[in-house]
C-alpha cells in the first residue's frame, strides 16, 4: 500500500508539539496583557479636545498653580474641570478674537458647558478621593505625570488597580511633603534642599503624616 | 362633642406610665405618630443597673397594628364593640354613662382600670381616629377622671386655620355639582374622583361641572376627567410653609428647580389672585409680617437653617367637658368591614411608587397588593385559604378581593386597605390590588356593618415576603418580662448557645489598631414600621423587582423586618426583628467565594466588591442569616431618566448577576473617615449614621465603634440583654440584638 | 466450531468473549460499524438527538440574554437545576474512568469491551457538566477567566479556599487526563481504521489521528507504558474529583450539606450512576449492533454486581444521614431530616429511596443481572434516582435552613428543564456521532482477548 504521508511527517509532528506550545504560550501572554497595553489604556495617547488647551503654556508659560482651575482637589473627591468663567477670567481680555477660543466664548454666551474629553477616568465602581491623597502628600505629578510639559493632556499611568496597589502597599516610595504636592519639578530632598533618597524621606513622612493606606476592598469599591 | 368646641389634643407619651389605646394605632397613623413612637419607646428603654421603669401599654384594637403588637396586653374587638368597652371603662371610673360592655373580658377590663387608676396623672387614654365621636368623648372624660389633663394630655387650639368637617363639605360639593350648580372647579392636588366615598358618586357629579381644572403631580383619575391638568410642583421643588401637629411652623424649602415645570398650589392660587411676586418673596414677606422684632434677616436665615420657626407651637389651653357622650350604640352582630389607609401607599397617592408598593406591609408582609384580612377563626369557618377570592359586599356595594389570614384579627370582621385598584396611577401602580373605596360610604367611612363575604372559588396570587411565621423553637427573638429580667438578667443568654472562648482556631485575625464597627438593635424599641427598609433602599440604590419576582422570592431589600408569631393565633404575640448583614467576624460567605468578591476589612466589615462578583451565589447559600440579595435579572431601571437624579452617586449601581448586601453604609463610613483625616481629627461616636439608623423613629438601631467603650453601641452591647443570633455557628456577628422585654400586668394571666 | 460444546464448569467465570472469535472477525465486526454505509436508523437517531440539542442552544442563549432569573432560583435556594445537573453529569463520568483506569490496574479482562464507550461517555459527560458551572453564574463572561489564576491587572488571585475553585482544577484536570487517556487508547484503533478506510479523506484523517502508528513492538511497548502511567494518574482522580465536588457542599455550613460523609458517599454514588449510564448506553448499542459476543453475560453480571455494591454503599449513606440527624441532637439537623422525609419535598425523597435503594435490590437475583431488559430498566431508575439525590441535597437543604423567615420553595421553570434536556441531547448527539466515527469497542483490546483465549486454549488443550 502506498504511503499516505510524506517522509518527513513524523519530524513535522514532533516539531509541531513545540510550535503549538510556543504559539499558545505567546498567545496567552499577549491576551493576558491586553489590559496593560498602551492601546487599551490610552497611556501616552493625547486626546483631541474641543479646545486644544495646553497645560504646558498655562502652567510653565503663564505660571498658573493647579488649583487655579482644579479648585476642589483639596476638599473633594473630584478634582473638577473649571467652569468656563475661570477661562474667561483671562480670556475676556486676552486672545479675545482667537478662533481657537471660540468654543469658550460660545459656552460663556450660551451657558452650555464645554464637552471636554475625559483623559483620566476610572470605572464607575471605583471611588477615588483626591482630597485625602493630596492631604497625605501625593503629588499631582506622581499620578498625572509632567502635566506642565504637556501641550495636550495624556495619561502617563495606566490607572489599573495593580498600579494603585503599588503605592497603597508601599506608600513610602511615592509620598512627598505636603507643601510640594503641587510642585511639578520636585525631587526628593530634605528641608535644606539637599537631595535625599525617596526611601528615607518616605519613611519619615509615613510617620509624620500617619500614612496607613488601606488595601481593603471597600476603600475604593462601594 | 366632648368639649363643645374644636380643639387639638396633644399627647405626651414620654410622661405616661400606663397607656390605653382604644383602637388607636398611635405609633403608625396620624400626624404625630413618629413622635409618639419615639416617646413610647423611650418609656421602654431599660438599662442594666438602673431600676427598670417601663411603661405598660394596653391596646384594644379592631385590626392588627404595630401599636397592638408592641403593647403588653392586646385585646382584639370588633370596631363597633370598642364603644361598649370604652363606656365600661368610663363607668368603672365613675363617669356618668351607661351602655358599658366588656365583651366578655371583665377580668381584663377590671385589671386595666385598676392599673390606670393607680397612675393618676401618669396614664394616657387615646381613641383611634376611626372610632365614632362618642368614643373620643369618653376618652377625654377618662383622661380627665384620671387627672391626666395638663400632664400626659394637653389641649391646644386647632392647627388647621379653619377646621371643617371635610367629609360633610365634600358631600355638599358633590350634591352641588350633581345639581349643576358648579361652573368652575379647581382641584388643588388630591384625587377625589378616585378616593371620595362611593356614595357621593363624585366622578359622575364632577363631570357635570362646566370647567374642571386639576393641579396634580400626575395625570390621575381626577385629571383624566378634567379639562385642564396643571403639573404640580413637588413639595421639595417649591417654597412654602407648613405646620406640624403641635402647631410648630416650618418653612418649606425647595431642593431642586421643578423638574417638570410644576407650580405649587400656593403659586397657582397667588396667580389667580393676581399676585405676581416670586414664590420666595411671597413666603418671606408673609413671615416678615409675622415677625415683630427688628432683625428679620438673621431670623429668616435661622428659620431656613434650623428648619423650624421657634416658639410657634400652639400654647396649652384649658377645656371643659360637656359630659355629652351620646346614646350608647349596640355593637353590630354581623360581619364588619374596617377601612384603613394602606400602611405604605396611604390613600393611594403613592400607588405609583415602586419602593412603597414593594415595601412589605407590617404584619402580613404582603407587597404589591391589598387583601381582605380576616381572622384565622373566620377562615376556618368559611374554609378559606390565603389567596382565595371572595366577593365582599357592604352598603349595597361589592368588590372582589383575595383574602389573607391575619392572626390576631377579631373574628367576624374584615379589614381592607384603601389606595389600590387605581386606573390612572401610572405604569407602576395601575391595576394593582382591588379598590376598597368602592365599598366606602360617607356616613361611616371607616366601618361598614352588616357586610357579607361569599367565596368565588377562584384564587389570586399574593406576593408575601415571608412565608413562615414561626421561629420553630430557635432563639431568634428573645424576650421575657421585665420582672424576669430584673431577677435574672442573664436569662437572655440561657435561651441560646454561645460558643466557648476556645471555639476559634485562629486568634484575633481581625484585630487591628483602628476602629471596629458594630451595630446593636434594640428589639424593645422596634415597632416594625419598616422605615429602615426604605431608607436603606434609598441610600443604596436598591432596585425594585416587581410582584412576579417577589412571588419568586427575589425581593432585594438589604435590611428586612422578620415577623414571627408565637402562641394562640387568635391573639398571638408578634415579634419584629430587623435583620441587616451581621458582618460576621468569621463570615461563612467569605470562605466560599471563588473569586474573592467578598472579603473582610480591617475594621470588621464584610466588604462586597460588586465588580468582582461573578455570581455563583455560594455566599448566599452559606449565609445562615440569608441577608444576601442577588440580581437574578437586570432589575435596575436604566431607562427612566429621573432615576439618574435619584440615585446615590456614592454607591455602585449593580447590574445583572451580581450579589449585594448591607455594608453598614460603608460609603458613609468612608466619607466620614476621609473628612476626619483631611481635617486631622479623630472620628467621634455619632459622626457616622447608617441610613437605617437615621430613619428609625425609636432609635432602635445604633451603629458605632465597638472598641470605644464610651460609644453608644459599645454600651448597648455590654448590656445583659445583648445577644447575637445563631452564635452557636461561631459566626461572631457584629450585629447583635437587645432582647425584648414586656411589662405585663400580673393580674392578667396571658398576653390577651 | 469443531470441538464439542464444553461442559459448563460453575467454578469458572463466564467468558469475556463470545465463542469462535478470531482477529479477523473482531476487526471486521467492529470496524464495519464505521466503514459501512450510514444506516437510516443512525441518521434518525442523530436527527432526534440534534433536535433535543437545539433545546440546549435555545436555553443557553436565553439564559445569556436574560440572566439566571429565568430559572426557579431565589433567596434562599440559590442553586437549583444547574448544580444538580453538574454533579449528576460529573458523577456519571466516573464510571468510565474507573473502568478504563482502575480495572486496567486490577487486570480485569472484562473491561476491554466496555472501556471505550464508557470513556467516551466520561468525556461527553464532563463536557456537559462543565457547561453548568459557567452558565449558572450571574456573569459567565467574566467567570470564564476570573476563576483561573493568572497575573491580572487587578493584582487579585482567585480565592483558593473556596471549593468552587477546587472544582475548576479538579474538573479541568479530570477532563484533560480523561481526554488524553481516551485518545491514547484510540491510536491503535485509528490506525486500524486508517488501514480499513476506503476514501482518501478518511484515510488522511484517521492517519493524522493515529499519529503514524505502525503496530511495532516499540510502539506497543510505549503504548503499554503510557497507558499504565495514565491509569495510575486517573485512578486517584476517580476518588478525588467527586470528593472535591462533594466538598462544594461539605464546606457549606447548612444542615444537609455540612457532612463529612459526603466524599465517600458521592464517589460511591458517582460509580453507581456511572455504571447505570454505561448500561443505559451499552445495552442498546449491544442490541442494535449485535455485539453480544463482545459484551457478554460476564459483563452484564459484573456491572450488575458493581451497581449493587455501590448501591449498598449509597443506601448506607442515606441511613447514616438519618441516624446522625437524630444522634447529633442538633435541632437544625433534626429538622432538616424530618423536613426531607415528611415535608413538602417528601415525594422526591421517597422516590429516591425507591429508585436508588429498593428497586436495585433486584440485582441480588442473578437472572436479573443477566437480563438486558431488566438491567436497562433498573439502570434508568438509578439514573433518575441519582438525579433526585442531588435534587434533595441541593434544594431541600437550602429551602429551609437556619432562619425560618427565609424559608421558601423552589419552583422549576421550563428553562430549567430545557437546559437539562438540551445537555442530554448534546450527550446523545456526541455519543451517536462517536459510534459512527470511532470504534465503539476497543478493537485491539478485543484482539488481545482473542490472543489470550487461544493461548489459554492451547495450554488448556495441552493440559487436557
Amino acid at each position: 500500500m502506498a504511503q499516505l504521508f510524506p517522509r518527513g511527517s513524523n519530524a513535522f509532528a514532533r516539531i509541531s508539539i513545540v510550535v503549538v506550545l510556543v504559539v499558545v504560550g505567546t498567545g496567552l501572554t499577549i491576551l493576558l496583557n491586553t489590559n496593560r497595553l498602551h492601546y487599551t489604556t490610552d497611556v501616552q495617547v493625547a486626546k483631541k479636545q474641543p479646545v486644544p488647551f495646553s497645560h504646558k503654556h498655562h502652567v510653565t508659560g503663564v505660571g498658573l498653580d493647579c488649583r487655579y482651575c482644579h479648585t476642589s482637589v483639596e476638599e473633594s473627591s473630584f478634582a473638577n474641570i473649571p467652569p468656563v468663567e475661570t477661562c474667561m477670567t483671562c480670556h475676556s481680555q486676552i486672545w479675545t478674537e482667537s478662533p481657537l477660543l471660540e468654543p469658550i466664548r460660545e459656552s460663556y454666551r450660551t451657558g452650555n458647558p464645554i464637552e471636554w474629553v475625559r483623559v483620566h477616568d476610572l470605572p464607575d465602581f471605583v471611588y477615588f478621593n483626591h482630597s485625602i491623597h493630596v492631604h497625605k502628600g501625593i503629588g499631582c505629578q506622581t499620578c498625572h505625570g509632567q502635566v506642565d510639559q504637556m501641550p495636550l493632556m495624556w495619561k502617563v499611568n495606566t490607572l489599573n488597580m495593580e498600579w494603585c496597589l503599588e503605592c497603597h502597599r508601599e506608600p513610602e516610595k511615592y509620598v512627598r511633603p505636603r507643601e510640594e504636592v503641587f510642585n511639578m519639578a520636585w525631587k526628593p530632598m530634605d528641608e535644606r534642599g539637599h537631595a535625599v533618597s525617596q526611601a528615607l524621606l518616605g519613611a519619615q513622612l509615613i510617620q509624620d503624616y500617619d500614612i496607613n493606606p488601606s488595601t481593603d476592598c471597600s476603600t475604593c469599591h462601594r | 362633642m366632648a368639649l363643645g368646641e374644636v380643639v387639638e389634643t396633644q399627647y405626651h407619651f414620654e410622661k405616661a406610665k400606663r397607656i390605653l389605646s382604644l383602637d388607636a394605632d398611635f405609633m403608625e397613623s396620624g400626624a404625630a405618630s413618629v413622635r409618639h413612637a419615639r416617646h413610647v419607646a423611650l418609656g421602654r428603654k431599660v438599662i442594666d443597673g438602673q431600676k427598670a421603669d417601663m411603661n405598660r401599654i394596653y391596646a384594644v384594637e379592631s385590626t392588627p397594628s404595630n401599636t397592638g403588637s408592641f403593647a403588653d396586653h392586646r385585646l382584639p374587638l370588633k370596631a363597633s364593640q370598642v364603644e361598649g368597652f370604652a363606656r365600661a371603662v368610663a363607668t368603672t371610673l365613675g363617669i356618668n354613662t351607661t351602655g358599658g360592655n366588656s365583651a366578655g373580658h371583665d377580668t381584663w377590663l377590671n385589671a386595666l382600670v385598676k392599673d390606670l387608676a393607680a397612675h393618676q396623672g401618669a396614664s394616657l387614654v387615646i381613641a383611634g381616629d376611626h372610632q365614632p365621636p362618642a368614643v373620643h368623648a369618653l376618652a377625654h372624660a377618662i383622661n380627665n377622671a384620671l387627672g391626666n389633663v395638663g400632664e400626659t394630655v394637653t389641649y391646644t387650639d386647632p392647627v388647621e386655620a379653619e377646621p371643617t368637617n371635610q367629609c360633610a363639605s365634600l358631600k355638599d360639593l358633590s350634591v352641588d355639582m350633581s345639581e349643576g350648580k358648579v361652573s368652575l372647579l379647581v382641584v388643588l392636588g388630591g384625587n377625589p374622583v378616585y378616593n371620595a366615598p362611593a356614595d357621593l358618586n363624585f366622578a359622575a357629579a364632577y363631570q357635570k361641572v362646566t370647567t374642571r381644572i386639576h393641579l396634580g403631580q400626575s395625570q390621575n383619575e381626577t385629571a383624566r376627567l378634567s379639562h385642564w391638568h396643571l403639573p404640580e410642583a413637588h413639595a421639595l421643588e417649591a417654597w412654602g410653609d407648613t405646620r406640624a401637629f403641635d402647631g410648630t411652623v416650618s418653612i418649606v424649602q425647595p431642593l431642586i428647580e421643578p423638574l417638570y415645570g410644576g407650580k405649587s398650589a400656593a403659586e397657582l392660587v397667588a396667580m389667580m389672585l393676581g399676585d405676581g411676586r416670586a414664590d420666595y418673596d411671597r413666603v418671606k414677606e408673609y413671615w416678615q409680617e409675622q415677625y415683630k422684632d427688628s432683625d428679620f434677616e438673621t431670623a429668616w436665615q435661622t428659620y431656613l437653617h434650623d428648619g423650624l420657626v421657634p416658639d410657634t407651637a400652639l400654647p396649652e389651653r384649658s377645656v371643659s367637658l360637656t359630659e355629652n357622650y351620646g346614646t350608647p350604640s349596640q355593637a353590630s352582630e354581623g360581619l364588619e368591614v374596617n377601612f384603613r389607609l394602606d400602611p405604605t401607599i396611604g390613600d393611594g397617592r403613592y400607588a405609583n411608587n415602586g419602593w412603597l408598593q414593594e415595601l412589605p406591609k407590617p404584619h402580613t408582609r404582603l407587597t404589591w397588593d391589598n387583601a381582605a384580612l380576616i381572622a384565622p377563626a373566620t377562615a376556618e369557618v368559611m374554609g378559606l385559604q390565603n389567596g382565595d377570592v371572595v366577593v365582599l359586599s357592604a352598603n349595597n356595594r361589592s368588590v372582589e378581593a383575595p383574602i389573607w389570614i391575619a392572626p390576631g384579627h377579631p373574628a367576624n370582621a374584615v379589614t381592607v386597605h384603601l389606595g389600590f385598584g387605581r386606573t390612572a396611577a401610572g405604569r407602576v401602580g395601575n391595576g394593582v390590588g382591588f379598590n376598597a373605596y368602592a365599598l366606602q360610604t360617607s356616613d361611616s367611612p371607616w366601618v361598614a356593618s352588616n357586610a357579607s363575604m361569599t367565596k368565588t372559588g377562584q384564587t389570586y396570587p399574593l406576593a408575601c415576603t415571608q412565608d413562615h411565621h414561626s421561629m420553630e423553637g430557635r432563639a431568634l427573638v428573645r424576650s421575657g418580662t421585665v420582672d424576669e429580667y430584673e431577677k435574672h438578667p442573664h436569662f437572655v443568654h440561657e435561651m441560646g448557645h454561645d460558643p466557648g472562648p476556645d471555639a476559634n482556631f485562629f486568634d484575633g485575625i481581625h484585630d487591628n489598631d483602628g476602629k471596629a464597627w458594630g451595630m446593636a438593635i434594640d428589639l424593645n424599641s422596634c415597632n416594625g414600621c419598616n422605615a429602615c427598609t426604605v431608607a436603606c433602599q434609598s441610600e443604596n440604590n436598591i432596585p425594585v423587582v416587581g410582584k412576579d419576582e417577589v412571588l419568586n422570592g427575589r425581593e432585594m431589600h438589604w435590611i428586612r423586618i422578620d415577623r414571627y408569631y408565637k402562641g394562640d393565633l387568635d391573639n398571638p404575640e408578634l415579634y419584629n426583628q430587623p435583620v441587616p448583614c451581621m458582618q460576621c467576624e468569621n463570615a461563612p460567605c467569605e470562605l466560599v467565594c471563588p473569586v474573592g468578591a467578598t472579603v473582610h476589612s480591617a475594621e470588621g466589615l464584610n466588604d462586597m466588591a460588586y465588580n468582582r462578583c461573578v455570581g455563583t451565589r455560594y455566599c448566599s447559600n452559606n449565609c445562615p442569616y440569608k441577608v444576601r440579595r442577588f440580581n437574578f435579572l437586570h432589575y435596575t431601571d436604566e431607562e427612566t431618566q429621573s432615576f439618574k437624579l435619584q440615585r446615590n452617586p456614592n454607591v455602585t449601581v449593580r447590574g445583572r448577576g451580581v450579589m449585594e448586601k448591607c455594608t453598614y453604609c460603608v460609603q458613609r463610613i468612608s466619607a466620614a473617615r476621609i473628612e476626619a483625616k483631611v481635617e486631622d481629627r479623630e472620628l467621634n461616636d455619632g459622626d457616622i449614621t447608617t441610613a437605617c439608623q437615621g430613619a428609625c423613629p425609636t432609635d432602635a438601631i445604633v451603629f458605632g465603634d465597638i472598641k470605644d467603650p464610651n460609644s453608644h453601641v459599645a454600651k448597648l452591647k455590654a448590656q445583659q440583654r445583648n445577644y447575637g443570633i445563631l452564635t452557636e455557628l461561631n459566626t461572631k456577628p457584629r450585629t447583635t440584638y437587645l432582647a425584648r422585654l414586656t411589662n405585663p400586668n400580673p393580674e392578667i394571666s396571658q398576653h390577651g | 466450531m469443531g470441538s464439542p460444546a464444553p461442559i459448563k464448569d460453575p467454578t469458572m467465570p463466564a467468558p469475556v468473549l463470545g465463542p469462535g472469535q478470531t482477529y479477523t472477525t473482531v476487526t471486521q465486526k467492529l470496524s464495519a460499524i464505521i466503514t459501512s454505509r450510514t444506516p437510516l436508523g443512525w441518521i434518525a437517531a442523530m436527527l432526534i438527538a440534534g433536535a433535543i440539542l437545539q433545546l440546549l442552544m435555545l436555553s443557553a442563549t436565553w439564559l445569556l440574554i436574560k440572566g439566571t432569573g429565568i430559572w426557579g432560583l431565589n433567596i434562599p435556594v440559590g442553586w437549583g437545576w444547574a448544580i444538580i445537573n453538574f454533579v449528576w453529569w460529573i458523577g456519571i463520568g466516573h464510571a468510565g474512568t474507573l473502568i478504563s483506569a482502575i480495572l486496567l490496574l486490577m487486570r480485569q479482562q472484562w473491561r476491554n469491551s466496555i472501556n471505550r464507550f464508557a470513556e467516551a461517555m466520561t468525556i461527553f459527560a464532563v463536557m456537559c457538566a462543565g457547561m453548568f458551572p459557567l452558565l449558572h453564574t450571574g456573569r459567565p463572561w467574566v467567570a470564564a477567566y476570573w476563576l483561573l489564576p493568572y497575573p491580572n491587572t487587578m493584582s487579585v488571585w482567585p480565592q483558593f479556599r473556596s471549593p468552587l475553585i477546587w472544582d475548576v482544577f479538579a474538573v479541568g484536570t479530570y477532563f484533560t487526563v480523561s481526554l488524553i487517556f481516551w485518545y491514547l487508547g484510540l491510536i491503535p484503533d485509528f490506525a486500524t481504521l486508517r488501514d480499513k478506510a476506503k476514501h482518501k479523506i478518511s484515510q488522511i484523517i484517521y492517519g493524522v489521528l493515529s499519529m503514524g502508528w505502525r503496530g511495532s513492538a516499540k510502539h506497543w511497548f510505549n503504548y503499554e507504558m503510557a497507558a499504565l502511567l495514565l491509569a495510575g494518574v486517573s485512578t486517584p482522580l476517580v476518588l478525588s474529583v467527586h470528593s472535591i465536588v462533594s466538598l462544594d457542599f461539605s464546606v457549606g455550613l447548612i444542615p444537609g450539606w455540612h457532612a463529612t460523609i459526603f466524599p465517600p458517599y458521592f464517589v460511591a454514588g458517582a460509580v453507581y450512576a456511572g455504571f447505570a449510564m454505561v448500561l443505559t448506553l451499552g445495552l442498546p448499542i449491544r442490541y442494535f449492533y449485535g455485539l453480544h459476543d463482545y459484551i457478554t453475560d460476564r459483563h452484564l453480571n459484573n456491572m450488575g454486581k458493581v451497581m449493587l455494591a455501590t448501591g449498598l454503599i449509597v443506601a448506607y449513606g442515606y441511613a447514616m444521614e438519618q441516624f446522625f440527624a437524630w444522634y447529633s441532637a442538633s435541632p437544625y439537623e433534626g429538622y432538616m431530616m424530618q423536613n426531607r422525609t415528611f415535608g413538602p419535598y417528601s415525594g422526591t425523597y421517597w422516590s429516591l429511596i425507591l429508585c436508588n435503594v429498593a428497586i436495585p435490590q433486584l440485582l441480588w437475583i442473578k437472572q436479573v443481572r443477566l437480563s438486558p431488559s431488566g438491567l436497562f430498566i433498573i439502570s434508568m431508575f438509578i439514573n433518575v434516582g441519582m438525579w433526585l439525590e442531588r435534587f434533595i441535597i441541593v434544594v431541600t437543604s437550602l429551602h429551609r435552613d437556619f432562619m425560618p423567615s427565609s424559608w421558601d420553595m423552589y419552583h422549576s421553570t421550563p428553562w430549567d428543564w430545557g437546559l437539562y434536556a438540551g445537555t442530554i441531547g448534546f450527550f446523545l448527539f456526541m455519543m451517536i456521532l462517536f459510534i459512527r466515527v470511532m470504534p465503539v469497542i476497543n478493537i485491539f483490546e478485543i484482539r488481545q482477548l482473542v490472543a489470550n483465549k487461544s493461548k489459554h486454549a492451547e495450554t488448556a488443550s495441552a493440559d487436557d
